[in-house]
């Protein structure tokens, strides 16, 4: 099919006597929607960590379109191309919608160090964050405080955020996480709008939500990954029903 | 692509905007910063002018400590190394026969700015009450430097045989001087505008509130964080080369902690992140010092409960009330400064 955008080797990280991704080895195909399921506590936060920058590897390697990223500073990732979300909402919340996207622009098309340019134009900022809110669907709120937004508003800016940062690799760690039904189900359209452009590894606890959007699974137990594949592929393994599916989700595809 | 219609959120403040000065208040501020040294000296009050001197350089280095505290978050508690660097550059210079301000005005801005480069990249790697240590422990080493130098001049420190001469000025009257201090302080108000308005600035305040999320989206949070510290740091040398001129002196208290405490005070007093939080922290400070020592000896606890009943009114600085205000008489007035404001006057004129 086509090619490997991330590519993770061996990976390692360690706290202190815990091995938190234990020589995972991970491959995700450009313009998938891949995702990593796991029980509690497997490592997915802590590998998305690792594959984002904030958190160091102690050994492996991270491959991103080919080139060694495992020493990157988070920063230089992003310029990469690399933007990641997170499950607890990340926000400025005191600023409006359209400065917290502005905000992600402004760090793409640099000048932050642009110490003496009192910004007269903003149009680079204003489009960018203006083309962003029409995506995740936030335009008419554009001028409130993030704060005062409803929690399901607050999760699709959370996404806009990391989209406004153009990457072609997204990094979404449970972006329904604690939103209604219909929330969720929004945020499933949205993230199946955002194939066209971006590869996207999905952290998410809504087994239907995975098993309707993924191309590709991939099941982390104990830091590793312990099975890779299809959704069909991923509910009929034995390794993997036994470590985390259980019965029930057997039961269910077996309907 | 249609941006939302105006209305009454839409003109909320948020940390961008708060604070920023509009141009009339600008003009206001100098025109009478300018007239008031002429109406004292009219009356004969060179001591006020001199007051007044002290007022504008304290408000520098107060605003200077702004940048970095209010503005970017970092306490720091070793602001007054930065001071005293400037005043002890100026003071050695002129102990050794250099006093043209040409030469001992960039110098002490550019050591402070380079001291706080250093100080910057070690201490900026902690956070919070480690931060305030580390700071802290950085200047009382220029501190004890300082007194045990005899080049420095010790306990006693330097005295200036006269002020830094300045091509066509003579500083040596107290107006002159006030304008002297007025022009060099407006230069630094200038450059901190449109410092803390430029996108250097919103990325600074934008890690104040959230450096987590700003290093996520690609933001360089270290390096952006020490920038702001050493212009923070080169901002307040600059005020410590005027300081020993205002004195003629500079002495190793200035260096103390009580100083560094001092300016927190004074910025925390105007408004810790408001842009005329430092000038109206160290203007109120100082008239109050002034005027209550001129009572009573005790006036140390006279000022101690006006600056608590101060703070107690306005918790967030003098410079907040008008936000107060505004927003009892009935929703904050939008500013021409506000950032990405297009938007809303789109939105208005839809």
């Amino acid at each position: 099919m086509s090619q490997i955008i991330l590519e993770v080797d061996n990976l390692v990280k360690r706290f202190g006597g815990l091995v938190a991704t234990d020589h995972c080895t991970l491959e995700v195909k450009a313009g998938e929607i891949h995702a990593l399921i796991g029980p509690n506590g497997a490592g997915k936060t802590t590998l998305l960590a690792q594959l984002s920058g904030e958190l160091p590897s102690d050994s492996g390697r991270i491959l991103f379109e080919g080139k060694d990223i495992t020493a990157l500073p988070i920063h230089k990732r992003v310029a990469a191309g690399i933007a990641r979300s997170y499950q607890i909402t990340t926000l400025f919340p005191k600023l409006t919608v359209l400065e917290n996207l502005a905000l992600s622009v402004q760090a793409r098309t640099g000048h932050s160090f642009d110490f003496l340019g009192t910004v007269t134009d903003e149009t680079d900022l204003l489009d960018g964050a203006l083309q962003t809110a029409e995506r995740i669907g936030l335009t008419d709120v554009l001028n409130h405080v993030v704060g005062t937004l409803s929690h399901g508003r607050q999760r699709q800016l959370e996404l806009g955020m990391a989209i406004a940062c153009k990457p072609r690799l997204l990094l979404l760690d449970e972006p329904m996480a604690g939103t209604d039904p219909e929330e969720s189900q929004r945020m499933g359209d949205l993230l199946n709008t955002l194939r066209e452009d971006h590869t996207i590894v999905l952290v998410e606890h809504d087994m239907d939500a995975v098993f309707r959007l993924a191309d590709r699974i991939s099941v982390l137990v104990s830091g590793r990954v312990i099975s890779s594949g299809t959704a069909d592929q991923i509910r009929n393994d034995p390794l993997v029903i036994g470590a985390y599916l259980g019965d029930e989700e057997s039961d269910h595809s077996g309907a | 692509m249609n941006p939302t219609p105006f209305n009454a959120s839409a003109s909320a403040q948020t940390p961008f905007t708060q604070g920023l000065p509009g141009p009339w208040t600008a003009i206001f501020v100098a025109v009478a910063l300018a007239i008031y040294p002429l109406v004292m000296s009219a009356l004969d009050q060179a001591f006020y002018v001199n007051l007044g001197s002290r007022v504008l350089i304290f408000a520098l280095a107060a605003s200077a400590l702004n940048l970095a505290l209010g503005y970017g978050g970092m306490i720091s508690l070793g602001h007054a190394a930065f001071l005293g660097i400037g005043g002890y550059v100026v003071a050695v210079l002129a102990n050794n026969g250099v006093y043209s301000a040409w030469l001992s005005f960039p110098l002490a801005i550019g050591l402070a700015a380079a001291t706080a480069l250093l100080i910057g990249v070690v201490s900026l790697r902690t956070k919070g009450v480690y931060f305030i240590m580390i700071t802290l422990a950085f200047a009382q080493v220029f501190y004890y430097l300082a007194i045990s130098l005899p080049e420095f001049g010790g306990d006693d420190g330097l005295q200036l045989a006269r002020r830094s001469s300045v091509p066509g000025l003579d500083l040596s009257s107290a107006l002159s001087f006030y304008f002297f201090v007025l022009f060099t302080a407006g230069l630094a108000f200038v450059l901190l505008y449109r410092l803390v308005a430029s996108r250097f600035g919103r990325a600074i305040v934008a890690i104040r509130e959230n450096e987590r999320r700003m290093a996520a989206i690609g933001y360089p949070v270290f390096r952006l964080k020490l920038a702001a510290f050493a212009l923070s740091g080169g901002l307040c040398g600059l005020a410590g080369a005027l300081l020993a001129n205002a004195s003629t002196s500079i002495t190793p208290h200035t260096l103390t902690w009580h100083q560094s405490g001092l300016l927190i005070v004074m910025v925390i007093l105007g408004g810790s992140g408001y842009f005329w939080g430092g000038l109206t922290g160290a203007a109120v400070y100082l008239i109050l010092e002034e005027t209550i020592s001129d009572h009573t000896e005790h006036w140390n606890l006279v000022l101690g409960a006006l600056l608590l009943f101060i703070v107690m009114a306005a918790p967030n600085g003098v410079m907040s009330l008008r936000q107060h205000l505004a927003k009892r008489v009935g929703g904050a007035r939008g500013h021409g400064t506000a950032p990405l404001a297009a938007t809303s006057h789109e939105g208005e004129a839809k």
